[in-house]
């Protein structure tokens, strides 16, 4: 990295330096690794919901956003309902493209590769026999989700190929996504 | 004091008798116990003959660029052990270790030693690990772990699951496939490799490159490299190369890396298997770079073969997510999920919060204690028998300075 930072003047707009300097850090502290993500939703009519997020637990103590991020998720007209905002299949569409492509500047700031332009289109292909309840053979969730990346930097093609699947390997999201994950829902 | 009669504590025995000083080598049983006790029967070498090079030995026999077969790896290391002279007790089993004033007290069933300095080279695999959730596995199918793994033999007829797809891994899953017993592969991360490139071992290349001889205290993140997996190797008579395309090839079913069981027995494996592959082609492909690049920089252009690429790895369209384990249709699993080492007798604070050993190039943190044999412990053929050599002649040489050290301490 030494080298990177002193020959380079590769900039993608993130701080490198910050975050080996906080992965060296917590490799000694890893209480203070121990992070809490997350969202308040309220019904508001329908399949119409508000959900915010503004707080959460990190470096050993409560953190806040600079202010409240709000999001409305709702279904298209197509399904009887009034279209208010993304469907909530969708912002886990969100959510993966958002992660990976912030993985793929960082990756790439830390190899010294300038990025020009990112971009990514994602599709989750679903049948909606399952949420439908029509056939129990069909899941809920999506049968596969397929994410392509158009990507200009000076570098070439292999390398541009494994920043995307170093971002994969790095991706909170993507292992989310990829892997079982034990959800616990309660009545309060 | 040395504990371990495997290739790096008879490393590190030469070298100290070179630098006159007085030690010896306690062995739980015989010379390269692991070796005769740990390992499936039809193991060979990943490495090729020529490449065992130790202080003071090295291969003479005809098949330089073969692959020895265990009982040829267990008479290779026992003939250096009596070429040497080692002195070696064997059938002696540590129980403990704990720090004296005056160096260390080493507990054994066969009674107690005291030493100053003391060198551990019980190995890097003594236990083979396995993901927590192994106990969600339903009681109808049998597992077995790489280390208790011998031969199809042992298995009952039907379907196998090899989870993890390393160097035994892949060797075990070709085995038990080619048995008759229809095999699916869990597949994580994996680093491919071809045996042969440009007509020569893949070893060989990386030797003489330099690639080997990289240091610990040069690479990017010391503790990543030490948890790189080993290459997908294998040594076999006719040098193929043992990857994931082969593998399908035979009829060997790849899935993701398994990620679960679920509690009416259902295996749960990841959807990353295209990215696992795609990483590892994409490592591999920077590997050959490398190679090209020093051939050309050497002028071996044209004695060898032109540069060649693997095809990608292929993988089907959608590999399946789950498999119902209580079915019937897999009767036993196959744990190929790595090995770590035992230091449950060693009673100095010398681990870190994941059990491994605190240490900077084999110099563990504790005065007069040393590591040999750990996986990049020094060089990156640290792992390999062909870096022993070099990190016993290193750390005997801080050996000898630390005892020259104490002993002008004593006698100030």
């Amino acid at each position: 990295m030494a080298e990177a930072d002193s020959t380079s003047t590769v900039s993608n707009g993130v701080n490198v330096a910050a975050l080996l300097a906080a992965r060296e850090a917590l490799t000694s502290a890893p209480q203070a690794a121990q992070f809490k993500w997350r969202a308040a939703c309220q019904w508001k009519d329908g399949t119409h919901s508000h959900s915010t997020v503004e707080s959460f637990y990190g470096l050993g103590q409560e953190q806040h956003h600079k202010r409240t991020f709000a999001f409305d998720a709702d279904h298209p007209e197509i399904f009887a309902s009034e279209d208010h905002g993304a469907t909530p299949v969708e912002y886990v569409l969100v959510g993966l493209a958002s992660c990976l492509t912030a993985g793929i500047a960082a990756v790439a700031q830390h190899r010294n590769i300038q990025l020009r332009s990112v971009k990514a289109t994602i599709e989750g292909d679903m049948d909606i026999q399952g949420i439908l309840g029509i056939d129990s053979d069909v899941r809920n969730g999506f049968g596969g989700i397929k994410v392509t990346y158009d990507i200009d930097a000076d570098a070439k093609r292999e390398d541009i190929e494994a920043l995307v699947a170093q971002s994969q390997k790095r991706s909170a999201v993507y292992d989310i996504v990829t892997n079982p994950t034990n959800v616990t829902v309660v009545v309060s | 004091m040395i504990i371990g009669a495997g290739h790096a504590g008879l490393a590190m025995s030469r070298c100290l008798t070179e630098r006159s000083i007085d030690h010896v080598v306690l062995e739980r049983g015989e010379v390269a116990h692991s070796w005769r006790t740990e390992r499936w029967d039809s193991l060979h070498l990943l490495t090729p003959n020529w490449q065992s090079r130790l202080p003071g030995f090295s291969y003479q026999g005809n098949d330089p660029d073969g692959y020895r077969a265990l009982p040829q790896v267990i008479e290779f290391i026992a003939s250096y052990a009596k070429t040497i002279a080692a002195p070696v007790r064997t059938h002696t089993r540590v129980t403990s270790v704990r720090a004296t004033e005056a160096g260390y007290l080493v507990r054994t069933d066969q009674g107690d030693w005291r030493c100053r300095t003391l060198v551990l080279a019980s190995g890097a695999c003594n236990i083979a690990t396995r993901p927590a959730f192994a106990d969600g596995v339903p009681r109808a199918v049998a597992q077995l772990t790489g280390q208790q793994y011998r031969n199809p033999g042992q298995l009952a007829d039907g379907g196998v699951m090899v989870v993890g797809a390393s160097s035994s891994g892949t060797q075990i899953a070709h085995e038990i496939h080619r048995s008759g017993r229809p095999v699916v592969l869990s597949v994580g991360e994996h680093i491919r490799a071809p045996r042969l490139y440009r007509g020569k071992d893949l070893e060989w290349w990386m030797d003489a490159a330099g690639v080997l001889d990289e240091r610990y205290d040069q690479v990017d993140d010391v503790n990543r490299a030490r948890r790189v997996p080993s290459l997908q190797l294998a040594g076999t008579p006719d040098r193929s190369t043992l990857d994931l395309n082969a593998l399908t090839a035979i009829g060997v079913k790849l899935v993701g890396r398994l990620a679960g069981i679920t509690e009416n027995g259902k295996a749960q494996f990841a959807g990353s298997l295209r990215n696992m592959c795609a990483l590892s082609d994409l490592k591999m492909g920077r590997l050959l770079d490398l190679i090209d690049e020093w051939a050309r920089a050497n002028g071996l252009d044209e004695q060898t073969e032109p540069p060649q690429r693997l095809p990608p790895t292929r993988v089907e369209e959608t590999p399946p997510l789950g498999m119902d384990l209580a079915s019937g249709e897999i009767k036993t699993i196959i744990w190929a999920t790595g090995y770590r080492p035992d230091y449950s007798w060693l009673e100095v604070p010398v681990l870190d919060r994941k059990g491994l050993l605190r240490h900077d190039g084999g110099v563990v943190a504790a005065p007069g204690l040393y590591l040999m044999g750990g996986v990049f412990l020094r060089r990156r053929k640290s792992t390999l028998i062909d870096g022993a050599g070099d990190d016993a002649r290193d750390l005997s040489a801080h050996l000898a300075s630390y005892l020259d050290g104490h002993l002008a301490r004593l006698t100030a």
